[in-house]
């Protein structure tokens, strides 16, 4: 039974190209897995399924057999005879095990529809939180559209095995034994024949389906190199269209698109011409059967060897109506065979795709951090007490000892980093050896080329990544002794790639406080000189943006992004290259918030542009990794040293 | 739309057209090797009610009639199924090869009407989808008809009452059929939508990953997308539970049609009228019939479920090109000057506010213009119309004297070199990027724009030189090597006018001033337009025009500006008290 998600099947769309033809690694032992993680929760379903599959196509089987019994009894009774009670008695067993064959198939099929979706929403939502746990190394490690092919390519696969596969393998499985028992009742001889072609058609399935497997990674070699060259040139269209390419781009393409026909059609020949040989083998059989029962059932053979005496009165040869039921059980006995072959690449891309989901789930979580928590408290006279409304931020030391009172140490944004060295890969320190300090309410800036350590600086105060030795202390607490999620609370970041989600503008800006009330949105987009151009947008503050605010450009992305942190309201900032696309002028009039977002809080600025940072209180020039430079702007110019011929323009940043 | 997507058969006409009727003799075979079965057993038959012998000669010459029967089904339908596969591979290489080549004729407003990433969708899945209804209706849309037809008429000869009984289950087939996947089929593409939007929370929180972790929403994200996963689940299940019910009707159907058969052949039998051998011919026969019918509803099914991305093939294949060649184009441009005259321009051509009004502006050949203006003041529109990116909506744009919409679309962008803001390299070697501007440049003149670009330093440096790969999109340099990089590409097209659009903001100011220098010397007699950021992009320039909501506020040179415009004054007074200059 065709299934309509099923169209996507053996070819996957964008993005197609990770993981095809890649096989499952270990296809027992997630096969294993992924049946207790959809029985778990669905145990006594999933065993009553199996009992009703078992009971419908024990129910077609017997039908299959009625029918001999029904025309044996119809010859019995002859020409001029007259239906009698058996007649009947049959007819109505018949029609009644089939009713009862197809309540059952309905009824289990109603219960696997629950059964695969409920199992495949929870797959989804495990992977999709457990990602959420995973450390950012993780998402750097892999890229995009690995990850997003596991949702999408990956799961569906995966659906389609469990909602269909799984229970057609069952079901056939029963019927191919109870069948071939009933053939072997009829008659040993016909079943011995009728194995020998169930070996000939196996050996042919295995051919063709070894065969298949080959072109199916071919063609999905050629789709995903066609696909990466399509996402290419029509993301650079505009460029094609000013460089007159037109023609070089379609020469190219044709090239690889006539590679990609020649491999399909390569891959679908064998898939289509599998069917087609498959089935008229079958009808060779059936035929070869009914030639070899016919000589069978002349009377003084006999080699008929019928276990249920399905024989002519008085001589060894079958009856004609033993004949007829076993051609129709031997035709019952092929479908389920090649079904079961051609439902063998789902279940090879099935493990794959699910040992991929499995690996998402698997990938080890990014530990919470330390005992610190972030608390509200107010001041009292014996210190401070946490309370819910509390006017000030204090970080919460856990009591050390049973009986011991909690320790809190006021929130002031404090940040110190003492020889700190730190690299992505242990081969190469991307920072060596690196001390500085942030006090209360200064302002801190990072100034050099790509690649000497800026961002890094950063993604280690809010512990995306762990120095490697050195320390860093946060209000004189080791960053590692606070929970990540409340340190991170505690820093509001605006990232030189903004992003956006979808949702409303006021969501959006909302993303930094989720209580934030709309008043308070407003107010922060006003400070951000963001106000003007929202409400010139078609809805306003209700304007919906899709697929990353594409309808915005990247400078009004930016005023929002800076938006949503004044939003937050955090104690510490961090702003790596948060106005890198916003024009000097409309910087200027958001310097006025700006001041204001950075008032009494401590700053950390990662920017491009050297106007953004001269107003520091230290200003740090760093080169490969490293400090090389230290002061204010005034005593950065007077040093002459690598600063001064940046502002004066004598290198570049890049 | 049909006749659209037809178009693209062209060379597997031969094949579409023969694998259906090659389909027929499969289909024939089929409905005649139980017929002739019938035929074998009652020579059994008629031998064991008779007590006689089996007829040996009889039988042999049935069986062989029947295996040759199935060694045509066979070679039919693996002819049949391999055309099929040409058919189906070559009619989506043709439709990916139409669509490709219909974009690269698309304008600059055509592709921003669909989106690059729309175009890409269209261009792979929404392809893949037709290619699969494709090759099913190939096969069985003529198969699955011919099949029923055949079976139906082979009743009729085995027994025209038991026939009627067939016909009557078809019909009753059909219309469960229909009834249900009308149920489905709208479920289905609900789910679909659901589908994308779960996909969709997905894929913002792979992209924004880092914000997610910020701002410590990861339970707010997980919450979102079960609410996502829960509406997919819903959906799919309404639509799978209309599904499923499918087989079960099917079955039901071909259960008591066979209820029937029994009953009625019985009594049939015992009136002589009915052999027990063309019993289970009509046992066949139906069993075919109603496979005919249920077939032929997938099919269906998989068409309207295909339908939603023929569509959108369509309309990119539709789509009207809105900017032309015209025919007697002019192929020669006579000097670099430029001229707007009256210019009004909006992107959208129903909208109530231009993006440019009023536009008089007239450059001479081998003048050197800055343009300043804020975020959204339409710079970047306005330079677009100088290569015909756009077409003006009023007024007109004149370059060497002659209006830009009687060029040659190559001869005046291959004059009009344009460096975009948003701008790409492409996957290949520096020396291949730059052949784009000119394919049979040598290699010296290809080093002499990368040393005006103020690039050779950086090329030099990088082991691979010339031969090093950009990587997809240019990913392995630098915003502002990319940048020089995209400038020496325009300059070896040995342009009249060179466009600079932002192009060397992420380049330092004093790259940027050898850059112009460079240029200056280079090519004196170029038009230079350069959009900038900086005021000291565009200081020296000849004149400076300063743009404020698509409007020209004022045209000068540096020190008039100074004095008399108020915008430019506030734009320098920002950068120079931002110690930039």
């Amino acid at each position: 039974m065709a299934q309509p998600r099923s169209m996507n099947m053996g070819m996957h769309g964008r993005g197609g190209m990770q993981g095809a033809g890649r096989g499952a690694e270990n296809p027992v032992k997630t096969f294993k897995r992924l049946m207790k993680y959809m029985t778990s929760r669905y145990k006594w379903r999933f065993v009553l399924v199996c009992v009703m599959i078992v009971v419908s196509a024990l129910a077609s089987i017997s039908a299959s057999v009625f029918i001999g019994f029904f025309t044996e009894h119809l010859a019995e009774i002859g020409v001029g005879g007259a239906p009698d009670a058996q007649f009947y008695g049959l007819l109505f067993a018949m029609g009644g095990i089939g009713a009862f064959g197809i309540l059952c198939s309905f009824t289990y099929s109603r219960i696997m529809v629950y059964i695969s979706e409920g199992t495949m929403k929870r797959l989804r939502d495990d992977m999709f939180s457990h990602m959420q746990s995973l450390p950012i190394g993780f998402f750097d490690a892999h890229t995009h559209g690995d990850l997003m092919s596991v949702y999408t390519n990956d799961t569906d696969t995966l659906r389609q095995l469990m909602s269909q596969t799984i229970p057609q393998i069952i079901s056939s499985v029963i019927t191919i034994v109870g069948v071939f028992f009933a053939m072997l009742f009829y008659s040993v001889t016909l079943t011995v024949v009728a194995m020998l072609f169930l070996g000939l058609l196996l050996f042919i399935v295995g051919k063709l389906s070894g065969k298949s497997g080959g072109y199916f990674v071919r063609q999905q070699a050629s789709l995903g190199k066609l696909n990466g060259y399509i996402e290419e040139m029509i993301e650079g269209q505009k460029v094609v269209k000013v460089f007159c390419h037109e023609e070089r781009a379609v020469k190219d393409f044709t090239a690889l698109n006539e590679t990609l026909r020649q491999n399909a059609t390569a891959a679908n020949s064998v898939v289509n011409v599998m069917g087609p040989t498959t089935n008229n083998l079958g009808y060779v059989q059936y035929i070869v059967l009914a030639l070899v029962g016919v000589l069978l059932a002349g009377s003084g053979t006999v080699w008929g060897i019928s276990l249920f005496g399905f024989v002519s009165n008085g001589s060894w040869g079958l009856t004609l109506a033993a004949i007829i039921s076993y051609l129709t059980l031997a035709r019952s006995f092929n479908m389920p065979v090649q079904q079961v072959a051609q439902q063998f690449n789902t279940v090879v891309m099935g493990m794959a795709g699910a040992e991929r989901i499995f690996a998402i789930i698997d990938a080890p979580s990014e530990d919470a951090g330390g005992e610190v928590t972030l608390v509200r408290v107010d001041r009292t006279a014996a210190g401070y007490e946490e309370r819910r409304s509390g006017a000030l931020w204090a970080w919460k030391k856990p009591a050390q000892k049973a009986g011991d009172a909690a320790e809190y140490v006021l929130l002031r944004g404090d940040i110190r980093f003492d020889h700190v060295t730190f690299g992505y890969t242990p081969e190469k320190d991307v920072l060596k050896d690196v001390s500085l300090y942030a006090k209360p309410g200064q302002k801190i800036a990072f100034v050099g080329a790509t690649g000497a350590g800026k961002t890094t600086i950063t993604n280690l105060i809010n512990r995306f990544y762990d120095i490697r030795q050195g320390s860093i202390t946060y209000d004189g607490l080791d960053v590692r002794s606070i929970r990540k999620s409340d340190l991170r609370r505690s820093l509001g970041v605006v990232l030189q790639d903004t992003h956006l989600f979808t949702g409303t503008v006021m969501d959006n800006i909302r993303y930094g406080r989720l209580d934030a009330t709309d008043e308070e949105c407003v107010a922060a987009a006003k400070l951000a000189n963001a106000d003007s151009f929202i409400r010139h947008l078609p809805h306003g503050y209700r304007t919906v943006l899709h697929g990353d605010g594409a309808n915005l450009s990247q400078g009004q992305r930016q005023l929002l992004a800076i938006a949503r942190a004044m939003v937050s309201d955090c104690p510490v900032l961090i702003l790596d290259e948060a106005t890198s696309s916003i024009d000097t002028r409309t910087e200027k009039l958001i310097e006025e918030g700006m001041d204001k977002l950075m008032e009494g809080r401590t700053v950390f600025v990662i920017a491009h542009r050297l106007s953004t940072v001269k107003n520091s209180q230290a200003i740090m020039v760093l080169e490969q990794g490293v400090i090389i430079e230290r002061g204010t702007h005034d005593q950065l110019i007077e040093q002459k040293g690598k600063y001064y011929q940046l502002y004066t323009g004598a290198f570049e940043l890049e | 739309m049909l006749r659209t997507l037809a178009k693209s058969v062209r060379q597997y006409k031969k094949q579409t057209i023969a694998t259906p009727c090659i389909m027929v003799v499969e289909a024939a075979m089929e409905t005649l090797i139980p017929y002739i079965m019938s035929l074998l057993l009652k020579v059994l038959q008629d031998a064991q009610s008779a007590n006689m012998p089996v007829d040996l000669g009889m039988v042999a010459m049935y069986g062989g009639i029947m295996i040759a029967m199935a060694l045509l089904s066979a070679a039919a339908g693996i002819v049949g199924g391999m055309l099929a596969s040409q058919a189906s591979a070559g009619y989506a290489a043709n439709l990916r090869q139409d669509m490709y080549e219909k974009i690269q004729s698309y304008s600059f407003a055509n592709i921003d009407k669909f989106s690059s990433s729309s175009l890409i969708t269209r261009l792979t899945t929404d392809i893949t989808n037709v290619q699969m209804a494709y090759q099913m209706m190939t096969r069985m849309m003529v198969r699955a008809p011919i099949m029923f037809v055949f079976a139906i008429v082979m009743s009729f000869v085995v027994n025209a009452q038991i026939a009627w009984i067939f016909v009557g289950a078809a019909v009753v087939m059909a219309l469960a059929v229909v009834f249900i996947m009308s149920r489905a089929i709208p479920g289905f593409q609900k789910m679909l939508v659901k589908y994308d939007d779960m996909n969709g929370v997905a894929q913002e929180n792979l992209t924004a990953v880092r914000v997610v972790k910020s701002y410590v929403r990861e339970n707010y994200e997980i919450e979102k997308y079960k609410k996502a996963t829960k509406a997919a689940y819903d959906f799919s299940v309404r639509a799978q539970k209309w599904l499923v019910t499918l087989m079960p009707a099917v079955q039901t159907v071909i259960y008591v049609t066979m209820f029937l058969l029994f009953a009625f052949g019985g009594n049939l039998y015992f009136g002589g009228d009915l052999q027990i051998s063309d019993l289970t011919a009509l046992l066949t026969y139906a069993t075919q019939i109603l496979t005919g019918v249920m077939l032929f509803a997938m099919v269906l099914n998989f068409m309207a479920l295909a339908k939603p991305s023929a569509k959108r093939i369509a309309e990119v294949l539709e789509e009207e090109v809105d900017l032309k060649n015209p025919e007697n184009a002019v192929t020669q441009v006579a000097d670099g000057s430029v001229d707007f005259e009256n210019v009004g321009f909006s992107y959208d051509k129903n909208a109530d506010e231009e993006v440019l009004k009023g536009i008089d502006l007239h450059i001479r050949s081998g003048e050197t213009v800055g343009i300043i203006g804020g975020t959204g003041s339409a710079k970047s529109s306005l330079v677009s119309l100088i290569p015909r990116l756009y077409d003006v909506t009023e007024g007109s744009v004149r370059v060497g004297g002659v209006d830009v919409r009687a060029y040659d679309l190559e001869t005046l962008r291959n004059n009009v070199a344009m460096v975009l803001q948003k701008n790409v390299l492409f996957s290949g070697s520096i020396e291949e990027n730059m052949r784009w501007g000119n394919e049979g440049a040598s290699f010296e003149e290809i080093q002499a724009a990368c040393r005006a670009a103020q690039a050779e330093e950086f090329i030099e440096r990088i082991p691979e030189k010339y031969e090093y790969d950009l990587g997809q999109g240019g990913v392995n340099v630098s915003g502002g090597q990319k940048q020089r990089l995209c400038i020496a590409r325009a300059l070896l097209k040995k342009p009249k006018i060179l466009i600079f659009d932002d192009s060397t903001s992420a380049v330092d100011t004093r790259t940027d001033a050898l850059i112009r220098d460079a240029l200056k010397k280079a090519e004196p007699d170029c038009t230079k337009i350069i959009i900038a950021q900086r005021i000291a992009s565009v200081q020296d320039a000849d004149r400076i025009v300063v743009m404020d909501d698509g409007k020209i506020a004022g045209i000068g040179t540096h020190e008039q500006l100074l004095t008399d415009n108020a915008i430019y004054r506030e734009v320098y007074e920002s950068q120079v008290k931002g110690g930039e200059e």
